[in-house]
């Protein structure tokens, strides 16, 4: 992460020394300064030339498409799983403390409010950001990218709005399939294996649960979206070197944007928590 | 007729490497013109500059009443318009076929019904002999096909200044001799200012009007074909010559020991041969550039050495005693 900056491809230049660029470098730290704000500029192009005419509205709906493939059923099955995880955990504990009738309740708010934008932003970073690296480096170190800008195209307005808009868009949509399944996982394994009784579910639900709690979550999903399209896009747009470069990149996005994520999820969870007063409380 | 393109002081270093500096030259509108150096010297560094795909960190490239280098976003986006550049591997778009690639500039600049950019993109492709294979992913073709097809993209949009990246590397005799036609009966056709970087000297010697040459991080020299082809300078002549004596060696340079060692073996002295430049195809209009060039030239004229001013007079003597 805090690697140089890539001397732009110059396949027949004279090759820079090894770590030229590292040298030229001063105080330590400077590096990591510098790609933290060419992560920004790029995330703040990206946004302006989103309002930028034309917009690319062929390249959105694929892009949207591809990434709504390859998230949709992997973010499906996961959710199953982690909302039965948190229900038998939720439920066990509050056994204890003997406030059975409230699991429902507790479960649905751990899913809703962080299991399920977590899940989804997981997925997208993983099988669609890394997609959207590995397209992007390739034509990158393919010179793909520079031909598009000789001929006065702009490739964040042409390639990278469009994608990260799809993250976006699939991010906010795959939450609320991934909060219905989660919560339907939950129910099931509450009810059913845990013996629970459906009514003490439901009416814990609606007493300790409110609509701002989805807000909240979509407002993750869409952030968490943005993140990792603009992550993604950010590393692809800059491989070091030739086709191991572009690996190195998809790799790197993916970490990146985990711990931004988690990062970012906390900030949230703090301002949300501090803002919306709960029900009940 | 083609831009003018004006370079100024240009220096462009990666880390602490300086590629080239105090680059000073102008490609005068309309011409062709051929920059030479061994391979590792910066040539492309150069055209991808020229355009302001690199940001050299001294010096100016004007182009139109913008500089590419310094310039704004927004001013060199809409000046690069102006240019097509030909990359060395073509650089299609490998998801599109080649149709679609060629359009690609159409369709992104301007607002033409489909059947009209139909008929462009295939006259272009006409042009550069691909008919036929407008269907093919850019996989799926050879090396040379890709090289025509980058070309053929590059001239969609008519632009007034091309830049051609070694359009003969992968291509065999044959085919680059067809390329360099093609280059010359373009100029004819759209008098458009071109910047040919190569190190093959069958273009060098056939197609430019001007020559400059890379060495040492440097610009030897630019000027008129006539000025390099007969050079005395070691560097020009050796390169020019295709030969092992010399200041360029393997690793760029040679060592004081190897250069001492070689002043003991006799270069032929004999003038170098001036071949003739390539006229456009019968059927073609004349190269505007020439008459354009011949004024310049003129105007130059004492400031060239002897050897150039005599490989001018014997070039231009036919054309005089038409105009007697």
């Amino acid at each position: 992460m805090t690697a140089p900056p890539v001397p732009e491809s110059a396949p027949e230049a004279a090759a820079p020394a090894p770590g030229g660029a590292a040298r030229r470098r001063g105080i330590p730290g400077t590096g990591a300064l510098r790609e933290t704000g060419q992560l920004m500029t790029l995330a703040a192009t990206t946004v302006r030339d989103t309002f930028r005419r034309p917009f690319q509205v062929r390249e959105l709906i694929e892009q949207f498409w591809f990434v709504a493939s390859v998230t949709i059923l992997p973010a499906a099955l996961v959710s199953i799983p982690f909302g039965a995880v948190i229900a038998l955990q939720v439920g066990s504990l509050a056994q204890q403390l003997g406030a059975q009738s409230f699991t429902g309740g507790a479960s649905v708010l751990a899913v809703i409010q962080q299991a399920s934008p977590l899940i989804v932003a997981l997925l997208i970073a993983g099988a669609g950001g890394s997609a959207i690296c590995a397209d992007l480096g390739s034509r990158k170190i393919r010179e793909e990218l520079d031909a598009m800008e000789v001929m006065g195209v702009s490739p964040v307005q042409r390639l990278v709005v469009p994608r990260v808009l799809a993250t976006m868009l699939v991010a906010v949509l795959l939450n609320g399939l991934v909060s219905v399944v989660g919560t339907a996982g939950g129910y099931f394994f509450n009810v059913i294996v845990q013996h629970g009784t459906p009514g003490a579910y439901l009416s814990s639900f609606s007493a300790l649960a409110q609509l701002p709690d989805l807000y909240i979550s979509e407002i993750k999903a869409l952030i968490f979206g943005f993140i990792a399209g603009i992550v993604a896009a950010y590393r692809g747009l800059r491989p070091k070197g030739g086709p191991k470069g572009v690996g190195d990149a998809v790799n790197q996005s993916v970490v990146i944007t985990f711990l931004l994520l988690f990062v970012v999820n906390v900030v949230l969870t703090a301002i949300y928590l501090q803002l919306v007063p709960q029900k009940g409380a | 007729m083609g831009i003018e393109v004006i370079v100024e002081g240009l220096t462009k270093s990666f880390g602490n490497q300086t590629v080239w500096q105090n680059v000073t030259l102008t490609l005068p509108p309309g011409e062709v013109s051929v920059m030479l150096g061994p391979s590792g010297t910066g040539k492309t560094v150069f055209l991808k500059s020229l355009i302001g795909l690199l940001k050299p960190e001294e010096g100016r490239v004007m182009v139109d009443g913008v500089d590419m280098v310094g310039g704004r976003e927004r001013d060199i986006y809409e000046t690069r318009k102006l240019f097509g550049l030909m990359f060395q591997d073509g650089a299609l778009f490998g998801s599109m076929n080649l149709f679609d690639n060629i359009a690609f500039p159409l369709r992104e600049h301007t607002r033409k019904k489909e059947s009209e950019i139909r008929r462009i993109v295939m006259e272009r492709m006409e042009m550069v002999g691909l008919l036929g294979a407008q269907g093919k992913l850019p996989g799926e073709i050879s090396g040379g096909m890709r090289k025509r097809a980058g070309l053929a993209r590059a001239l969609v949009l008519d632009p007034q200044i091309i830049l051609c990246d070694e359009p003969d590397s992968g291509l065999d005799p044959v085919r680059t001799s067809y390329i360099s036609q093609q280059l010359i009966d373009l100029n004819a056709q759209i008098d458009a200012t071109m910047l040919i970087v190569t190190h093959n000297l069958d273009i060098a010697a056939t197609v430019p009007d001007n020559m400059g040459m890379l060495f040492r991080r440097e610009l030897v020299a630019f000027g008129p074909r006539e000025v390099l082809l007969t050079s005395d300078e070691p560097v020009v002549r050796q390169f020019l010559g295709g030969r092992k004596e010399g200041p360029i060696g393997m690793a760029e340079e040679k060592d004081e020991a190897t250069l001492a060692a070689e002043q003991f073996i006799a270069l032929d002295d004999t003038p170098p041969r001036i071949v003739p430049q390539l006229q456009p195809s019968p059927g073609l209009p004349p190269r505007q550039a020439v008459q354009r060039r011949r004024a310049r030239v003129l105007a130059m004229w004492d400031q060239l050495p002897v050897a150039a001013r005599t490989a001018i007079k014997a070039g231009l003597a036919p054309v005089q005693e038409e105009h007697a």
